[in-house]
């Protein structure tokens, strides 16, 4: 029985109002989201429906108002080493090497300078930017650096992958290539991630589950289960099972988009 | 699967990466000389420098300007050989460059760590923020007299007024960096528990450089105007002093022979900054750079 690595319980977050007479934001509404060791769980839901909020309060960048997010059954209370997020921005830093920016967690946490050499490198390496390790980040292409931003957040070995739209700013065939590489790392490493994302596809090809939220203030209100789609390592091939298309038109009616696009045309 | 599967036209794993760092190497190969200078527009720089002269030689004299209200170009050349010889031109000259470097040093330095604070603690800023602008925006030569009414005839007076001048450039500079440092990447850190210190040092400070650069360029041509003015108004020391020296004598072509060193001195002085900074900052594409 496997168990649970990352559990979000009874998590609601609100905001002190913007203007003075406004009324406070409830970013997220009593979401409860259990992760087991091991599995990949995707979210998507309406833009602005508070899935990055969830994913800070993960990573402990913020504190819920209420309940409580558990890694390994203890209470996040703070940024702490089991988790490591990653943004669409790379957040490479300009004036280090790719190295030295696969290295970066790493240092933050005081490892030893040839350890944290001797890992980044194997990371990059894994990452394939291997021979890129002294370029700095603007000489890459933009999957490059977001390869390098997976090698930094690697680095530091998480237990969890919290992931914000890594690739939603990439073009479609790059995107498609991290994807599958992604998907082969995190099989390969056994890690546990929580990958938010708004491509309808992307969370199916990528994930065991599919987690809807609802208009702010986020609420999850749906769980599709993936279990009769294997090769959840090679998303390409995922793709193109049938299945796939009939997961895409559920989440299509339970995120509205249609109602959206008629009203839109009116 | 082991074979990384590809999409579109290149189906080999290593297809895709090798154009990209091609093109890398080219790009590196390409920018040393991207600043945009070809042989033929330093030609023509020249070119244009040589037609100012030959203009300034012969036109006022054509038009009859006589020549102590504008001396001509041999003139003034003549003039340096004087004033180096006999007015101990580069002694002045000395004085005002140390003037220059101890006011430009200290002054960026304190720019430099007030930027911080008050970059790094809002309320303070917000407190501070309207004797700041007032600060600011006071002309502060007007503060030359003052100063050498508490120094005295001394280099000290042209050093505080350099030092004034000089700082809230570097100041305003630093502070509006840290202020816009991505606050993402001060959470990346963050997520990997970085301490409050590591945050500045490995964040906030590395990133708040380009703008200080930006700000040090402005200093050095400041520090310039700070010493001379420090010294237009008192003391018997530095060009500033020998500018009214020429003044008294009714001596125009010495006059243009201090102007032409001070800016000599001013054209160093910001060339040291730059190199510095493509020192520092050679992790940004060349592309970035403008010529001046």
């Amino acid at each position: 029985m496997p168990n649970v690595r990352i559990e979000f319980r009874n998590v609601s977050k609100r905001f002190p109002a913007r203007s003075r007479d406004g009324e406070p934001v409830t970013a997220v509404l009593n979401v409860s989201v259990s992760i087991l060791d091991g599995e990949v769980v995707s979210l998507i839901g309406p833009s602005g429906c508070g899935k990055s909020t969830l994913l800070n309060m993960g990573s402990g960048l913020y504190l819920p108002s209420e309940g409580e997010v558990l890694v390994d059954g203890r209470r996040v209370a703070g940024p702490n080493p089991q988790v490591a997020f990653m943004l669409q921005k790379d957040l490479l830093l300009p004036w280090r090497t790719i190295l030295q920016n696969a290295e970066f967690g790493l240092e933050v946490r005081g490892v030893a300078a040839i350890e944290r050499r001797e890992r980044a490198h194997a990371l990059l390496k894994k990452c394939r930017l291997s021979g890129f390790e002294s370029h700095y980040p603007h000489q890459l292409s933009g999957g490059m650096r977001q390869r390098a931003a997976l090698a930094r957040t690697l680095a530091v070995d998480p237990l969890v992958l919290l992931m914000d739209e890594p690739f939603s700013a990439l073009d479609a065939q790059t995107k498609m290539v991290l994807q599958q590489d992604l998907a082969r790392t995190i099989a390969a490493e056994r890690k546990t991630a929580l990958l938010i994302t708004h491509d309808l596809v992307e969370s199916i090809a990528l994930a065991d589950r599919v987690l809807v939220m609802s208009q702010r203030p986020g609420k999850i209100i749906e769980e599709i289960r993936l279990d009769d789609l294997p090769d959840r390592d090679n998303p390409m091939l995922r793709r193109g099972r049938p299945r796939v298309q009939e997961y895409a038109a559920r989440l299509v009616e339970l995120l509205h988009v249609r109602e959206k696009t008629e009203a839109e045309s009116i | 699967m082991e074979q990384p599967v590809e999409t579109g036209q290149s189906p080999r794993p290593d297809a895709r990466a090798e154009p990209q760092s091609v093109a890398v190497i080219a790009a590196t190969v390409a920018t040393p000389d991207e600043s945009g200078f070809t042989p033929g527009t330093i030609a023509a720089s020249v070119a244009v420098l040589v037609v100012f002269l030959a203009a300034w030689e012969l036109l006022p004299r054509a038009v009859g300007v006589p020549e102590f209200i504008l001396p001509p170009p041999s003139k003034v050349w003549s003039e340096f050989l004087r004033v180096l010889a006999n007015e101990r031109l580069l002694w002045h000259a000395g004085i005002t460059t140390l003037e220059i470097i101890a006011g430009f040093v200290l002054g960026c330095l304190l720019g430099v760590v007030i930027g911080f604070v008050l970059g790094l603690s809002p309320k303070a800023e917000l407190v501070l923020s309207p004797y700041i602008l007032a600060l600011q925006i006071a002309p502060k030569v007007a503060f030359a007299p003052l100063f050498v009414m508490w120094l005295g005839y001394t280099v000290y007076p042209k050093i505080l007024v350099a030092i004034l001048i000089v700082f809230f450039p570097v100041m305003v500079n630093v502070l509006t960096a840290v202020r816009t440092v991505d606050p993402d990447m001060v959470s990346l850190a963050r997520s990997f528990s970085a301490t409050r210190l590591q945050i500045f040092r490995l964040i906030e400070y590395p990133a708040s450089l380009p703008p200080l650069f930006a700000g040090l360029r402005i200093a050095a041509t400041l520090a310039v105007i700070g010493v001379v003015v420090g010294e237009l108004v008192g003391g018997n020391l530095g060009l500033g002093y020998l500018l009214t020296y020429g003044e008294g004598q009714g001596n125009t072509a010495m006059v243009f022979v201090t102007i032409i060193v001070l800016t000599l001195i001013g054209i160093v002085a910001y060339a040291a900054v730059a190199l510095l900074e493509r020192r520092v900052l050679h992790y940004i594409p060349k592309v970035q750079h403008v010529a001046v």
